[in-house]
């Protein structure tokens, strides 16, 4: 059954066809109050007699004092209206002045006057203190509680593989390297052969390979990311120096620590005159900038089809649980001539290096993560925990 | 490799208090990496000793169960028992319940004494059972972990024993020993032996190394003729490469087949990971472990005539050891004789021909067969075993006279046998190739300056012979090194004896690089938009089924939709690769509502598969060599497309309820305005038109296409019966866009526009048109007419109801006009204005809203 979604903009009520706008609003009425509501004895009523000076006093002393009971702008602007508005009788008796002699006109004028000023002086004062104690009082009511503040708008979050993958990127690159990309569906050629993988040689059996249907169609999903160094190799100019981060293939069975889908990093360097100190150096400089200038790395002898020598990389890891130890990080070794070969490049002159790691293991022992399951399942938490940068 | 350390020490100098780990870490140093340390001490210890059974009582308990109350003298009679503890007897005679029978008073026995713990943390302590205190047990081999039979105890003498009563039984049974179990590459098959294993532990340890084959070398008599007729005739090598070069075959009468394997042997044979069958067995195997050269033995008296080595006949059979019976592969190298089959070389022998109890004359075979052609049956049939290990990665074609000789003597001290006279030996080998080094190759290669006499030093250390010539050496590796064929090889030897640890380090310079490609800077900039306007990054696996492919993957439904099949998918319901990242995401989708998060916002950025007419290629090129360009082109032709992808998916609410926050739920803009942000964060232009796809609500779904017209994917809610058959939130909505071609859109440098000072005048209007007409195309209709005043045009509100004239909509616009040089007037605006309105009306019928 399809429900109507109380939000769609087709059933939404007709009143809204000319939208209010914020700028157009008319700002609520202020509160007033009548003069025929005030108590009946605060009203003074009648003119003063202008000539009569303790009249006028009293009546300036009555105004005073309403003035400084006035508890706020209302009472005070009542209180205004009464004593020194024109109907109050200090603004009558003055009125009166004018049908005063000459002589009277004179003495009850600065009389007058005197009184009034007073009187306007008190009303402005008062008014001054009154609107003050009412600017701090709306700042009191408006008060709120930061701390009770939810989120309108939440951050997300970075995969921490592809952030990984993107700052092992900006390393390189700040080292003038260049980050290259490749298919992930691969000819068998760029991932075994050409990287001078015999086609009955057991290497090609220690890598449990997805094959595309049908296999005579010589397709894989790559195994690593070194088939990239070929296609590199083939269509950049020399030297190279380049890194490649992405998705690799083994058929693997997910667990705690393998999964069927997972990313890799090569990196290849071909030039003149490269040799295993080179290599060296750029992966001490690549571990310090994984893991803190306090790295240490290690080779240890070992076998890769496309690499001559060839060295398993560990790394130091202080911090490891169980305690400090060698961690496996990685493979690498000196670019076997016959990788040179099928790109045409002669290793008589020239020479290179190649390594490559996981991207899971290096998140694995860098940021303690335990388990494949949290890189591979997407739960949010996993990816919000990491936020923007690793 | 597990290498038994007693075996290692015979060979090489391993310190007398080294256990397998210090074992290790030596041979870690030159390449052979650590795998794991198999110590049955670990699980078996305390005191466990040699008894002889005095008394031997059935007695039959009302379970029906019959026992035997026995005693056991576990101190030689006149000796004092030295061993202290609870239940443990001073008179040094035990008493024991036991339930097997398959022993006699008089007879040794193996006994566990109380406070001795049994694999499993079996502790054995005195206890109250069938009305006797039991002070021990008298072992099975299954409670000792030294076998499967659980039928009756050990009863020593099978063995061939006669120890002293007391002896340690664990040291009688070589339960002591502990073995290292390494990682071998595939290019050191000589590692699959102890003598290469003590070979690389000499080089370790810089000690001088005494290969065991020598000895053994010294006592093989010369081949002879009339021996034991061996013929190889292989009519169809692989590669070139004939399938048997070397077949040394002896002959051993009268051996007791029956005799038992010495527990020394058995011992470290099970420490070595293989378990002991019978004695010719457990020879062949003890010698292979122990020279690397796989043995078959044959019976004699069972094989017809003399032994033929050839390829296989096409529906040819063979009934191998296991007793299955195998069709053949003309590609299969067998071993025949008069009969026809008996084994596949290398691989698994014949049923008819194995050595059994019976057997009384053996024919040893120490052959040589090519790498490639055991490999590929042994794959083929599904067999890898031991034997095909090593073949695999080559044996040196030297040892088979030497292991021949070895099984031989085994069989005439072990067995019973007399060595034949006649020695059979076909050697078609030929010498490994020189190498030319040229003299600084390997400290240009490492970057470590060795002397000459380092280099040369370490290749004869080694086994090969050098030569010196005028820019270097030529160097002959030695034959168990098939793996060494160039002057890399030889470099990696050198640096490796020497250590890489004393590999310098130096950081190469690269030349100015170019930085981030445009499309690398472009994926991060949108996949960091994404994360800061709330939306979290997942990555799911591209395995889909091939009904999510044709749902997600074409806009009707029934359209066959061509996808990348995998041959050997995790699970075959998801053996396709995706077209659409949208159901691995809608899965990630489905796994965090069900751990309680309604408010979801997900987005993927991934590569996703799509065929073109050819998969794959029909053969690929050599390796070595740089292939034509025709032929890398086509390559490339049978690769899918494989573009980048973006895909969001988006359910429940923008926010989580709060004091001053109102929540608003996650509608179909919110996924176009994902699509959007994306486009905007490129640069690119989206272009957004209703549209229809069968996975998303037919009224609420955006088609997305570039400026071009190209179309580039879809935002919007899902369809509400997806959404309930595929367990999904309510009004889930999605959005897919082919980033690949956003990315592949070139830009051009932005050009700056005059930016006018000047105030704007806005004017409202509400057009009334058929509610078909799409508000894009009456507000393009309103643009081009209003001119070059209008700065920017947006729809405020859209309306259909009371006052609108069923089948009709008003849509209210908002235009904002202003001039690059003057104020405008209120006239000049209402005139922009009606010329907006008067196209609008002429294209669309639209009227002003009275």
């Amino acid at each position: 059954m399809i429900r109507p979604d109380p939000g769609s903009p087709v059933e939404r009520p007709a009143a809204n066809a000319a939208p209010a706008c914020p700028g157009h609003a008319v700002p609520e009425p202020k509160k007033s109050v009548l003069m025929s509501e005030l108590p009946p004895e605060t009203a003074p009523s009648g003119a003063v007699d202008p000539t009569d000076e303790a009249a006028v006093a009293a009546a300036v002393d009555a105004a005073l004092a309403a003035v400084e009971n006035a508890k706020d702008l209302d009472e005070l602007k009542e209180v205004r209206l009464a004593h020194a508005g024109e109907k109050s009788p200090l603004a009558l008796g003055n009125r009166q002045i004018g049908t005063l002699d000459k002589a009277q006109k004179a003495v009850a004028g600065k009389l007058m006057g005197q009184a009034r000023g007073r009187v306007n002086k008190a009303i402005a004062a008062r008014t001054a203190v009154l609107e003050e104690e009412r600017d701090a009082r709306i700042l009191v009511e408006e008060a709120v509680d930061v701390t009770a503040a939810g989120r309108r708008r939440r951050l997300g979050g970075r995969h921490p593989l592809t952030n990984l993958m993107e700052r092992v990127g900006e390393t390189f690159v700040a080292m003038g390297w260049e980050v290259a990309d490749g298919p992930e569906v691969e000819s068998e050629w760029y991932n075994f052969d050409s990287l001078n993988f015999k086609p009955d040689h057991p290497a090609r059996e220690l890598q449990d390979t997805f094959f595309v249907d049908p296999p005579e169609a010589h397709l894989v999903l790559r195994t690593h990311t070194s088939p990239v160094q070929m296609r590199t190799l083939l269509t950049r100019d020399l030297p190279v120096y380049v890194v490649v981060p992405g998705r690799t293939y083994r058929t693997d069975e997910l667990d705690a620590t393998h999964t069927p889908v997972f990313h890799q990093v090569e990196g290849l360097a071909v030039d003149k005159g490269l040799s295993m100190a080179d290599l060296k150096g750029t992966l001490e400089h690549f571990a310090r900038q994984m893991f803190g200038p306090e790295a240490k790395i290690r080779l240890r002898p070992n076998y890769f089809p496309f690499t001559e020598p060839s060295a398993e990389l560990d790394v130091w890891h202080p911090n490891a649980k169980g305690g400090p130890q060698w961690i496996e990080w990685g493979g690498c070794g000196m670019v076997h001539p016959n990788v040179l070969r099928a790109a045409g490049i002669d290793p008589e002159v020239y020479s290179g290096f190649a390594f490559g790691m996981g991207i899971e293991r290096t998140l694995m022992f860098r940021n303690n993560v335990p388990d494949m399951h949290d890189m591979v399942e997407g739960d949010v938490r996993f990816s919000e925990h990491f936020g923007m940068e690793i | 490799m597990r290498v038994p350390l007693s075996w290692l020490r015979e060979h090489a100098p391993v310190p007398a208090g080294a256990t397998a780990e210090d074992v290790l870490a030596t041979l870690v140093k030159v390449g052979l990496e650590e795998e794991a340390v198999h110590r049955p001490a670990d699980e078996l210890h305390g005191p466990v000793v040699v008894g002889q059974v005095l008394s031997k009582e059935p007695e039959t308990h009302s379970n029906g169960k019959t026992v035997n109350w026995c005693t056991v003298r576990v101190v030689p009679e006149g000796r004092e028992q030295t061993l202290t503890g609870k239940g443990i007897d001073p008179s040094g005679v035990q008493g024991v319940i036991c339930g097997a029978h398959n022993f006699e008073v008089g007879d040794k026995v193996v006994v566990t004494l109380p406070g001795a713990v049994l694999p499993g943390n079996f502790r054995i302590s005195a206890r109250k059972t069938y009305g006797h205190t039991s002070a021990g047990m008298i072992a099975s081999v299954r409670e000792l972990g030294i076998g499967e039979d659980h039928d009756g105890i050990l009863v020593l003498s099978t063995l061939g024993l006669d120890p002293e009563i007391g002896s340690d039984a664990l040291e009688l049974l070589g339960l002591h020993d502990e073995a290292a179990e390494i990682n071998v590459t595939p290019d050191r098959g000589y590692a699959f032996s102890l003598r290469g294993v003590a070979r690389e532990y000499c080089h370790a340890v810089h000690a001088p190394f005494t290969d065991p084959a020598d000895a053994v070398a010294a006592r093989v008599p010369a081949p002879t003729q009339g021996g034991f007729p061996v013929a190889v005739d292989d009519a169809a090598p692989i590669h070139g490469n004939p399938g048997c070069t070397r077949f040394v075959a002896r002959t051993v009468t009268g051996v007791d087949a029956t005799a038992p394997t010495p527990p020394w042997m058995s011992a470290r044979l099970r420490l070595a990971g293989i378990r002991s069958i019978s004695l010719p067995v457990d020879i062949s195997n003890y010698v292979m472990l122990e020279f690397g050269q796989p043995l078959h033995f044959y019976d004699l008296d069972a094989l017809t005539g003399g032994i033929v080595v050839r390829r296989a006949g096409r529906g040819e059979t063979l009934t191998t050891l296991d007793g299955k019976q195998r069709t053949l592969d003309p590609e299969d190298l067998l071993i025949t004789d008069g009969s026809g089959p008996i084994g596949m070389a290398g691989v698994m022998g014949g049923a008819a021909t194995e050595v059994s109890d019976a057997t009384v004359n053996v024919l040893v075979e120490a052959a040589r067969f090519d790498e490639v052609s055991i490999a590929r049956t042994a794959r083929r049939h599904r067999l890898p075993s031991e034997a095909s290990k090593r073949f695999e990665r080559g044996v040196d074609p030297q040892i088979a006279p030497v292991a021949a000789q070895r099984a031989v003597e085994l069989l005439v001290e072990l067995a019973g046998g007399t060595a034949g006279p006649e020695v059979t030996d076909v050697d078609r080998t030929t010498a490994p190739a020189p190498i030319e080094l040229p003299w600084d190759y390997p400290s240009r290669r490492v970057g470590v300056d060795y002397t000459p006499e380092q280099v040369v030093g370490t290749l004869t250390e080694l086994g090969a012979q050098v030569e010196t010539t005028d820019d270097g050496w030529r160097v002959v590796p030695p034959t168990w090194r098939p793996d060494l064929v160039a002057k890399e090889d030889l470099v990696e030897e050198v640096a490796r004896l020497d250590g890489y640890d004393r590999i310098p380090s130096r950081l190469p310079v690269a030349p100015p690089g170019r930085g981030l490609t445009a499309e690398q800077q472009a994926r991060k900039r949108v996949a960091d938009a994404l994360a800061a306007a709330g939306l979290t990054e997942v990555l799911a696996y591209p395995f889909v089924s091939q009904a999510d492919n044709e749902l997600w993957g074409a806009p009707q439904a029934g359209v066959p939709v061509p996808s990348v099949k995998l041959a050997n998918p995790i699970s075959e319901a998801q053996g396709m690769l995706r077209v659409s990242l949208l159901p691995g995401l809608l899965d990630v989708l489905r796994r965090n509502t069900s751990r309680g998060f309604r408010d979801l916002a997900l987005y993927e950025i991934g590569r996703v598969f799509r065929p073109g007419d050819r998969v794959g290629s029909a053969s690929i090129p050599p390796l070595g060599a740089r292939p034509s360009q025709e032929v890398l082109d086509d390559l490339e032709a049978g690769l899918p497309a494989q573009p980048r992808h973006l895909a969001a998916v988006l359910v429940g609410k923008d926010a989580a309820e709060s004091p001053w926050v109102t929540p608003r739920p996650f509608d179909w803009q919110d996924v176009l305005d994902a699509a959007r942000l994306a486009a905007e964060v490129l640069g690119v232009e989206l272009d957004v038109s209703q549209g229809t796809h069968q996975a998303f609500h037919p009224g609420r779904t955006a088609v997305l296409a570039t400026a071009d017209g190209t179309p580039v994917g879809y935002a919007g809610e899902l369809h509400p019966k997806l959404v309930a058959a595929q367990d999904l939130p309510e009004r889930t909505v999605a959005m897919e866009l082919n980033l690949s071609s956003l990315l592949d859109a070139e830009l051009d440098v932005v050009q700056a526009r005059p930016i006018s000072g000047y105030p704007a005048a806005t004017q409202d209007v509400a057009l009334v048109i058929d509610a078909s007409v799409p508000a894009a195309q009456l507000r393009a209709a309103l643009e081009e007419g209003a001119g070059e005043l209008l700065e920017d045009v947006r729809v405020f509100d859209v309306y259909q109801g009371p006052g609108i004239e069923e089948g009709r909509k008003s849509v209210a616009f908002a235009l904002r006009f202003r001039a690059p040089d003057r104020t405008l007037t209120a006239d000049e605006a209402s005139a922009a204005r009606e010329a907006a309105v008067a196209v609008a009306a002429e294209r669309h019928g639209a009227v002003l809203r009275g």
